[in-house]
């Protein structure tokens, strides 16, 4: 713990090993990005990589950096970083481990918009602004049915559980009605790839990082106040209803949007607080340390997408495959440590 | 029964239904022989099984919300048939149960070991259930994404539906299922004496580790005879032994009995339903148990105690 | 006697559910007070209501001469301070981290640990007795020690007053006195109004300065207890036949239930 005064009575605190890992994490995620950016047709040294970021190389550089390499990169970050913190606020709200947004039902509302755009017919941009708003509905929905004098942790997870048992029967639905074609571009999407983003796909995650970013932060200290107990944090003066209510809009926020920019990238949103806190070996909710990890597992998913196998994989088979195998380690270890 | 005979593309009259299915020369029989009592039978089968298995479920885990479809189990199966197509090429067929069996048992054991311990509480459970059902949805998606003509298979199969029903396929879950109700029904009198807890049943004279065993194979051999069969089905078992113990009180010796005669109803009831709102198409069986269930399930997650932790 | 804490004309209900209903009561400043009474007689609700834990249907709850609910959740934090009935530590928290948590409605994003905060938290561990398990984590406690972690963050907390949600259940005997006297050393040596829903009857007449006994949702007795504890208010509040002598080492009241054989001519003749 490390504690910085000013003369004016101004004071932080900050956990030594979790500013470690954030920086630590931030910039093995730079050093990867940087490697990635320099991957392709057409590979370029990390030497080249960081010139031409800085406005150097020739315009043809410029151009495969820029406008090519660039926008999948900042995407793949964004929704890393995005789905980490989502994570780590559900994960808070309903005091599990097991609390993410893929098994609430978030994830099924968003791949729901996303199915019925497929079905009818729409560009791209219809697809993702139908899979932002299918999360965002889902999460109204779930927040109102769950609702009974402010929404406890238990509720919402029967709640979500169910909703997204019956939006799975209904993306099922949908997918067979849709032609094989279709079907296939929709299976591609619902796995959840970064192939070909461009920065028109980040732009709308990155605004509402930068909006709810700061607003969990400031909730950041109530949120662990909370871990004491709904009874034991009311006693602390944190206005507990309403802080549900303003972690779980920002969460829904996050995880349809980068539903939106990138497909449902699957156990992201679980993994990485899990790591981030084993790493950080703090206590409790650590917020900043889920998104840095979280962007580190996509950014280095993507790679391992893009070069392990023969032909491209999407990032979300990966992270699936490495998120289900951790899910199964995880049960095991929680069971014997009593909490689950 | 004779509704789900009477009901389909082609509509046969109820009275019509009973000389259609005795009369070799009625201008129906082949449709009936054919198509609608082989889905008929397979309905009947795979509600009896899912059925059965939800309430042994339930009383296993003591846990008003354990589901096979919830919990995992039919998408162990589901995952299982899907790596069986892609690895092996094996398609709808004799193989395909065996693959079923193997993953409907390997999920079950695994949701046993995390559910019955003293400290799960219902919520839990069925967020574990909730949270492997998602890795495996998402292995089974990735399958299907890496086998476009297995794509074009699973993508009917994985909503879950009772349309691909032959003969054939009854003949081969019917073993399954038959011998996975008997084992279940026999466990009932000792899985009463469980559900005191596992020193109360010792006294009884009941061997716990024998009942969980047998209740285990019991439930695998039907969820996965019934998944092999419609695919993964949810809410079938978690709901008709709610609505059956109103009925009958949590007696497993009535229970199970009666869970085994109203589930296939149930499911019949649901596939039926789909065949009429998807004029003149249908709606997957599964989409309608999801649809229909789903809320209800909702309701006794909020307005019950069932569900405090 | 003067009260900075209390309600009058209080409707308390769950749901549908009505506990109580036009109760009024009042804690006496720089008292120990007990509320006490047999289950479901709404002692634990009543605290809750004190601790703007649960808004009442009707009525108001007062602090300081204004509505609970009407004043910012922090302002009321600096005031009052609650332990709830079974608190829960998060995983691999340790001790000085817990304690400190109770800071927090003295801090903000610019002021999250001021000297101040350091100098108190370490005095409440040292009021408890818990300065030497600083390092420790909660988990690997006893059951005493770690309701007197969970006191010393009630502590830091700095509020006039206290309220205390059943603080001795779990506890074996031994811990269980050790918890009150330290409430009982608290309350004398710090001048804190202390508020605390207790089972035990003895302990409750032993350490109180102050007693409430209800019963249906509503006040039966309020006063010293060695002016309100007599065998009449114990059969009336609990339906127990009983005697009441004086504690040999305290000489408070105690009560000795009847034993079998005289309860059942007590229970004849009535």
């Amino acid at each position: 713990m490390i504690v910085i005064r000013t003369p004016g009575g101004f004071s932080l605190r900050v956990h030594a090993r979790a500013l470690t890992v954030g920086a630590v994490g931030t910039l093995l995620a730079l050093a990867v990005g940087v490697l990635a950016v320099g991957h392709g047709d057409y590979p370029m040294s990390p030497a080249d990589v960081l010139r031409t970021l800085t406005g150097g190389g020739s315009a043809a550089e410029q151009f495969i950096v820029v406008e090519l390499r660039l926008p999948r990169l900042v995407t793949a970050l964004a929704v890393g970083a995005a789905l980490g913190l989502a994570g780590a606020v559900f994960q808070a709200l309903v005091r599990n481990p097991l609390g993410s947004p893929d098994v609430l039902g978030f994830t099924q509302g968003a791949a729901t918009g996303a199915l019925l755009v497929v079905v009818v017919g729409g560009g791209s941009t219809a697809l993702a602004g139908a899979a932002a708003a299918g999360g965002v509905v889902t999460g109204l929905l779930i927040y109102l049915v769950a609702w009974r004098r402010g929404v406890h942790g238990y509720r919402l997870v029967l709640v979500g559980i169910g909703v997204s048992a019956i939006l799975t029967g209904v993306n099922g639905y949908l997918l067979t009605r849709a032609p094989l074609m279709e079907a296939a571009r929709a299976m591609l999407w619902l796995t959840g790839s970064l192939d070909g983003r461009g920065w028109s796909d980040a732009g709308p995650l990155l605004v509402a990082l930068a909006v709810t970013v700061p607003v969990l932060l400031a909730c950041g200290p109530a949120l662990r106040m909370t871990e004491l107990g709904d009874d034991a944090a009311s006693g602390l003066g944190v206005p507990v209803a309403r802080l549900r209510m303003v972690l779980l809009a920002a969460a829904v926020l996050l995880v349809s949007l980068s539903a939106a920019a990138a497909g449902p990238v699957s156990f992201v949103a679980l993994t990485a607080p899990h790591l981030a806190r084993r790493l950080t070996r703090a206590p409790g909710t650590n917020l900043l340390p889920a998104a840095v990890v979280g962007a580190l597992i996509l950014v280095v998913a993507d790679q391992m997408a893009q070069r392990i196998f023969p032909q491209q994989l999407p990032v979300g088979v990966v992270t699936g495959v490495l998120g289900g195998g951790y899910l199964v380690w995880l049960l095991a270890t929680e069971r014997r440590a009593g909490r689950l | 029964m004779v509704l789900s005979i009477a009901v389909g593309a082609k509509p046969i009259p109820l009275a019509q239904v009973w000389p259609a299915l005795t009369d070799p020369t009625a201008a129906e029989y082949a449709v009936v022989h054919e198509m609608r009592l082989p889905r008929t039978l397979l309905g009947l089968l795979a509600g009896t099984a899912l059925g059965v298995a939800g309430a042994a479920m339930q009383a296993l885990t003591r846990n008003p919300l354990a589901d096979p479809g919830l919990l995992g189990i039919n998408a162990g199966a589901a995952a299982a048939i899907a790596t069986a197509a892609l690895l092996f090429g094996v398609g709808a067929g004799a193989g395909q149960i065996w693959f079923a069996l193997a993953g409907a048992a390997a999920v079950t054991v695994g949701v046993y070991a995390v559910g019955g311990g003293r400290t799960a509480t219902p919520a839990r459970l069925a967020l574990a259930g909730a949270a492997l059902n998602a890795a495996l949805y998402s292995y089974v998606s990735a399958v299907m994404l890496l086998d476009a003509a297995g794509l074009e298979r699973l993508r009917f199969w994985t909503v879950g539906s009772l349309a691909g029903a032959d003969e054939d396929t009854v003949r081969r879950v019917l073993p399954f299922v038959a011998v996975g109700l008997l084992a279940a029904l026999a466990a009932a009198r000792p899985l009463n004496a469980l559900a005191l807890g596992d020193d109360s049943a010792r006294a009884l004279g009941a061997r716990p580790a024998l009942i969980r065993a047998a209740v285990i194979v019991a439930i695998t051999l039907l969820c996965g005879a019934a998944t092999a069969a419609c695919g993964p089905l949810v809410f079938v078992g978690l709901l008709v032994p709610h609505l059956v113990r109103v009925l009958t009180g949590p007696d497993l010796r009535w229970l199970l009995p009666y869970c085994a005669l109203l589930a296939p109803v149930l499911l019949l009831g649901s596939d039926v339903l789909g065949r009429v709102l998807g004029r003149p198409g249908e709606l997957q069986v599964g989409l309608v148990t999801a649809v229909l269930g789903g809320p209800l399930f909702l309701w006794l997650v909020t307005r019950t105690r069932t569900a405090r932790p | 006697m003067t009260s900075r804490l209390g309600g009058s004309g209080l409707r308390l209900a769950y749901e549908r559910r009505v506990v109580a209903d036009d109760l009024t009561v009042a804690v006496p400043d720089r008292s120990f007070t007990v509320i006490i009474g047999p289950n479901a007689c709404g002692k634990s609700t009543l605290l809750r209501a004190l601790s703007r834990l649960l808004k009442p249907a009707a009525g108001a709850v007062l602090l300081d001469g204004e509505d609970i609910h009407r004043r910012p959740a922090r302002a009321v934090a600096r005031t009052l301070g609650l332990l709830p009935q079974s608190p829960t530590a998060p995983d691999g928290i340790g001790v000085a981290e817990l304690v400190s948590r109770g800071r927090y409605p003295h801090q903000g994003l610019l002021r999250q640990w001021s000297r101040d905060d350091e100098r108190i938290v370490a005095e409440s561990m040292a009021a408890t007795g818990v300065a030497d398990l600083t390092d420790r984590l909660v988990d690997e406690l006893s059951g005493g020690q770690r309701q007197r972690v969970w006191l010393a963050m009630a502590l830091a907390q700095q509020t006039p007053l206290l309220l205390l949600d059943e603080p001795t259940t779990y506890l074996d005997i031994a811990h269980q006195i050790e918890v009150l006297d330290l409430c009982a050393r608290l309350h004398e040596e710090q001048g804190r109004t202390l508020v605390a829903v207790l089972h035990d009857l003895n302990h409750a007449a032993r350490y109180a300065t102050h007693l409430i006994a209800m019963r249906g949702g509503q006040v039966v007795a309020a006063g010293e207890p060695g002016r309100i504890v007599t065998a009449e208010l114990v059969e009336e509040v609990f339906g127990l036949p009983c005697r009441v002598i004086d504690d040999p080492e305290t000489g408070t009241p105690l009560v000795v239930p009847a034993a079998r054989t005289r309860a059942r001519q007590h229970g004849g003749r009535a």
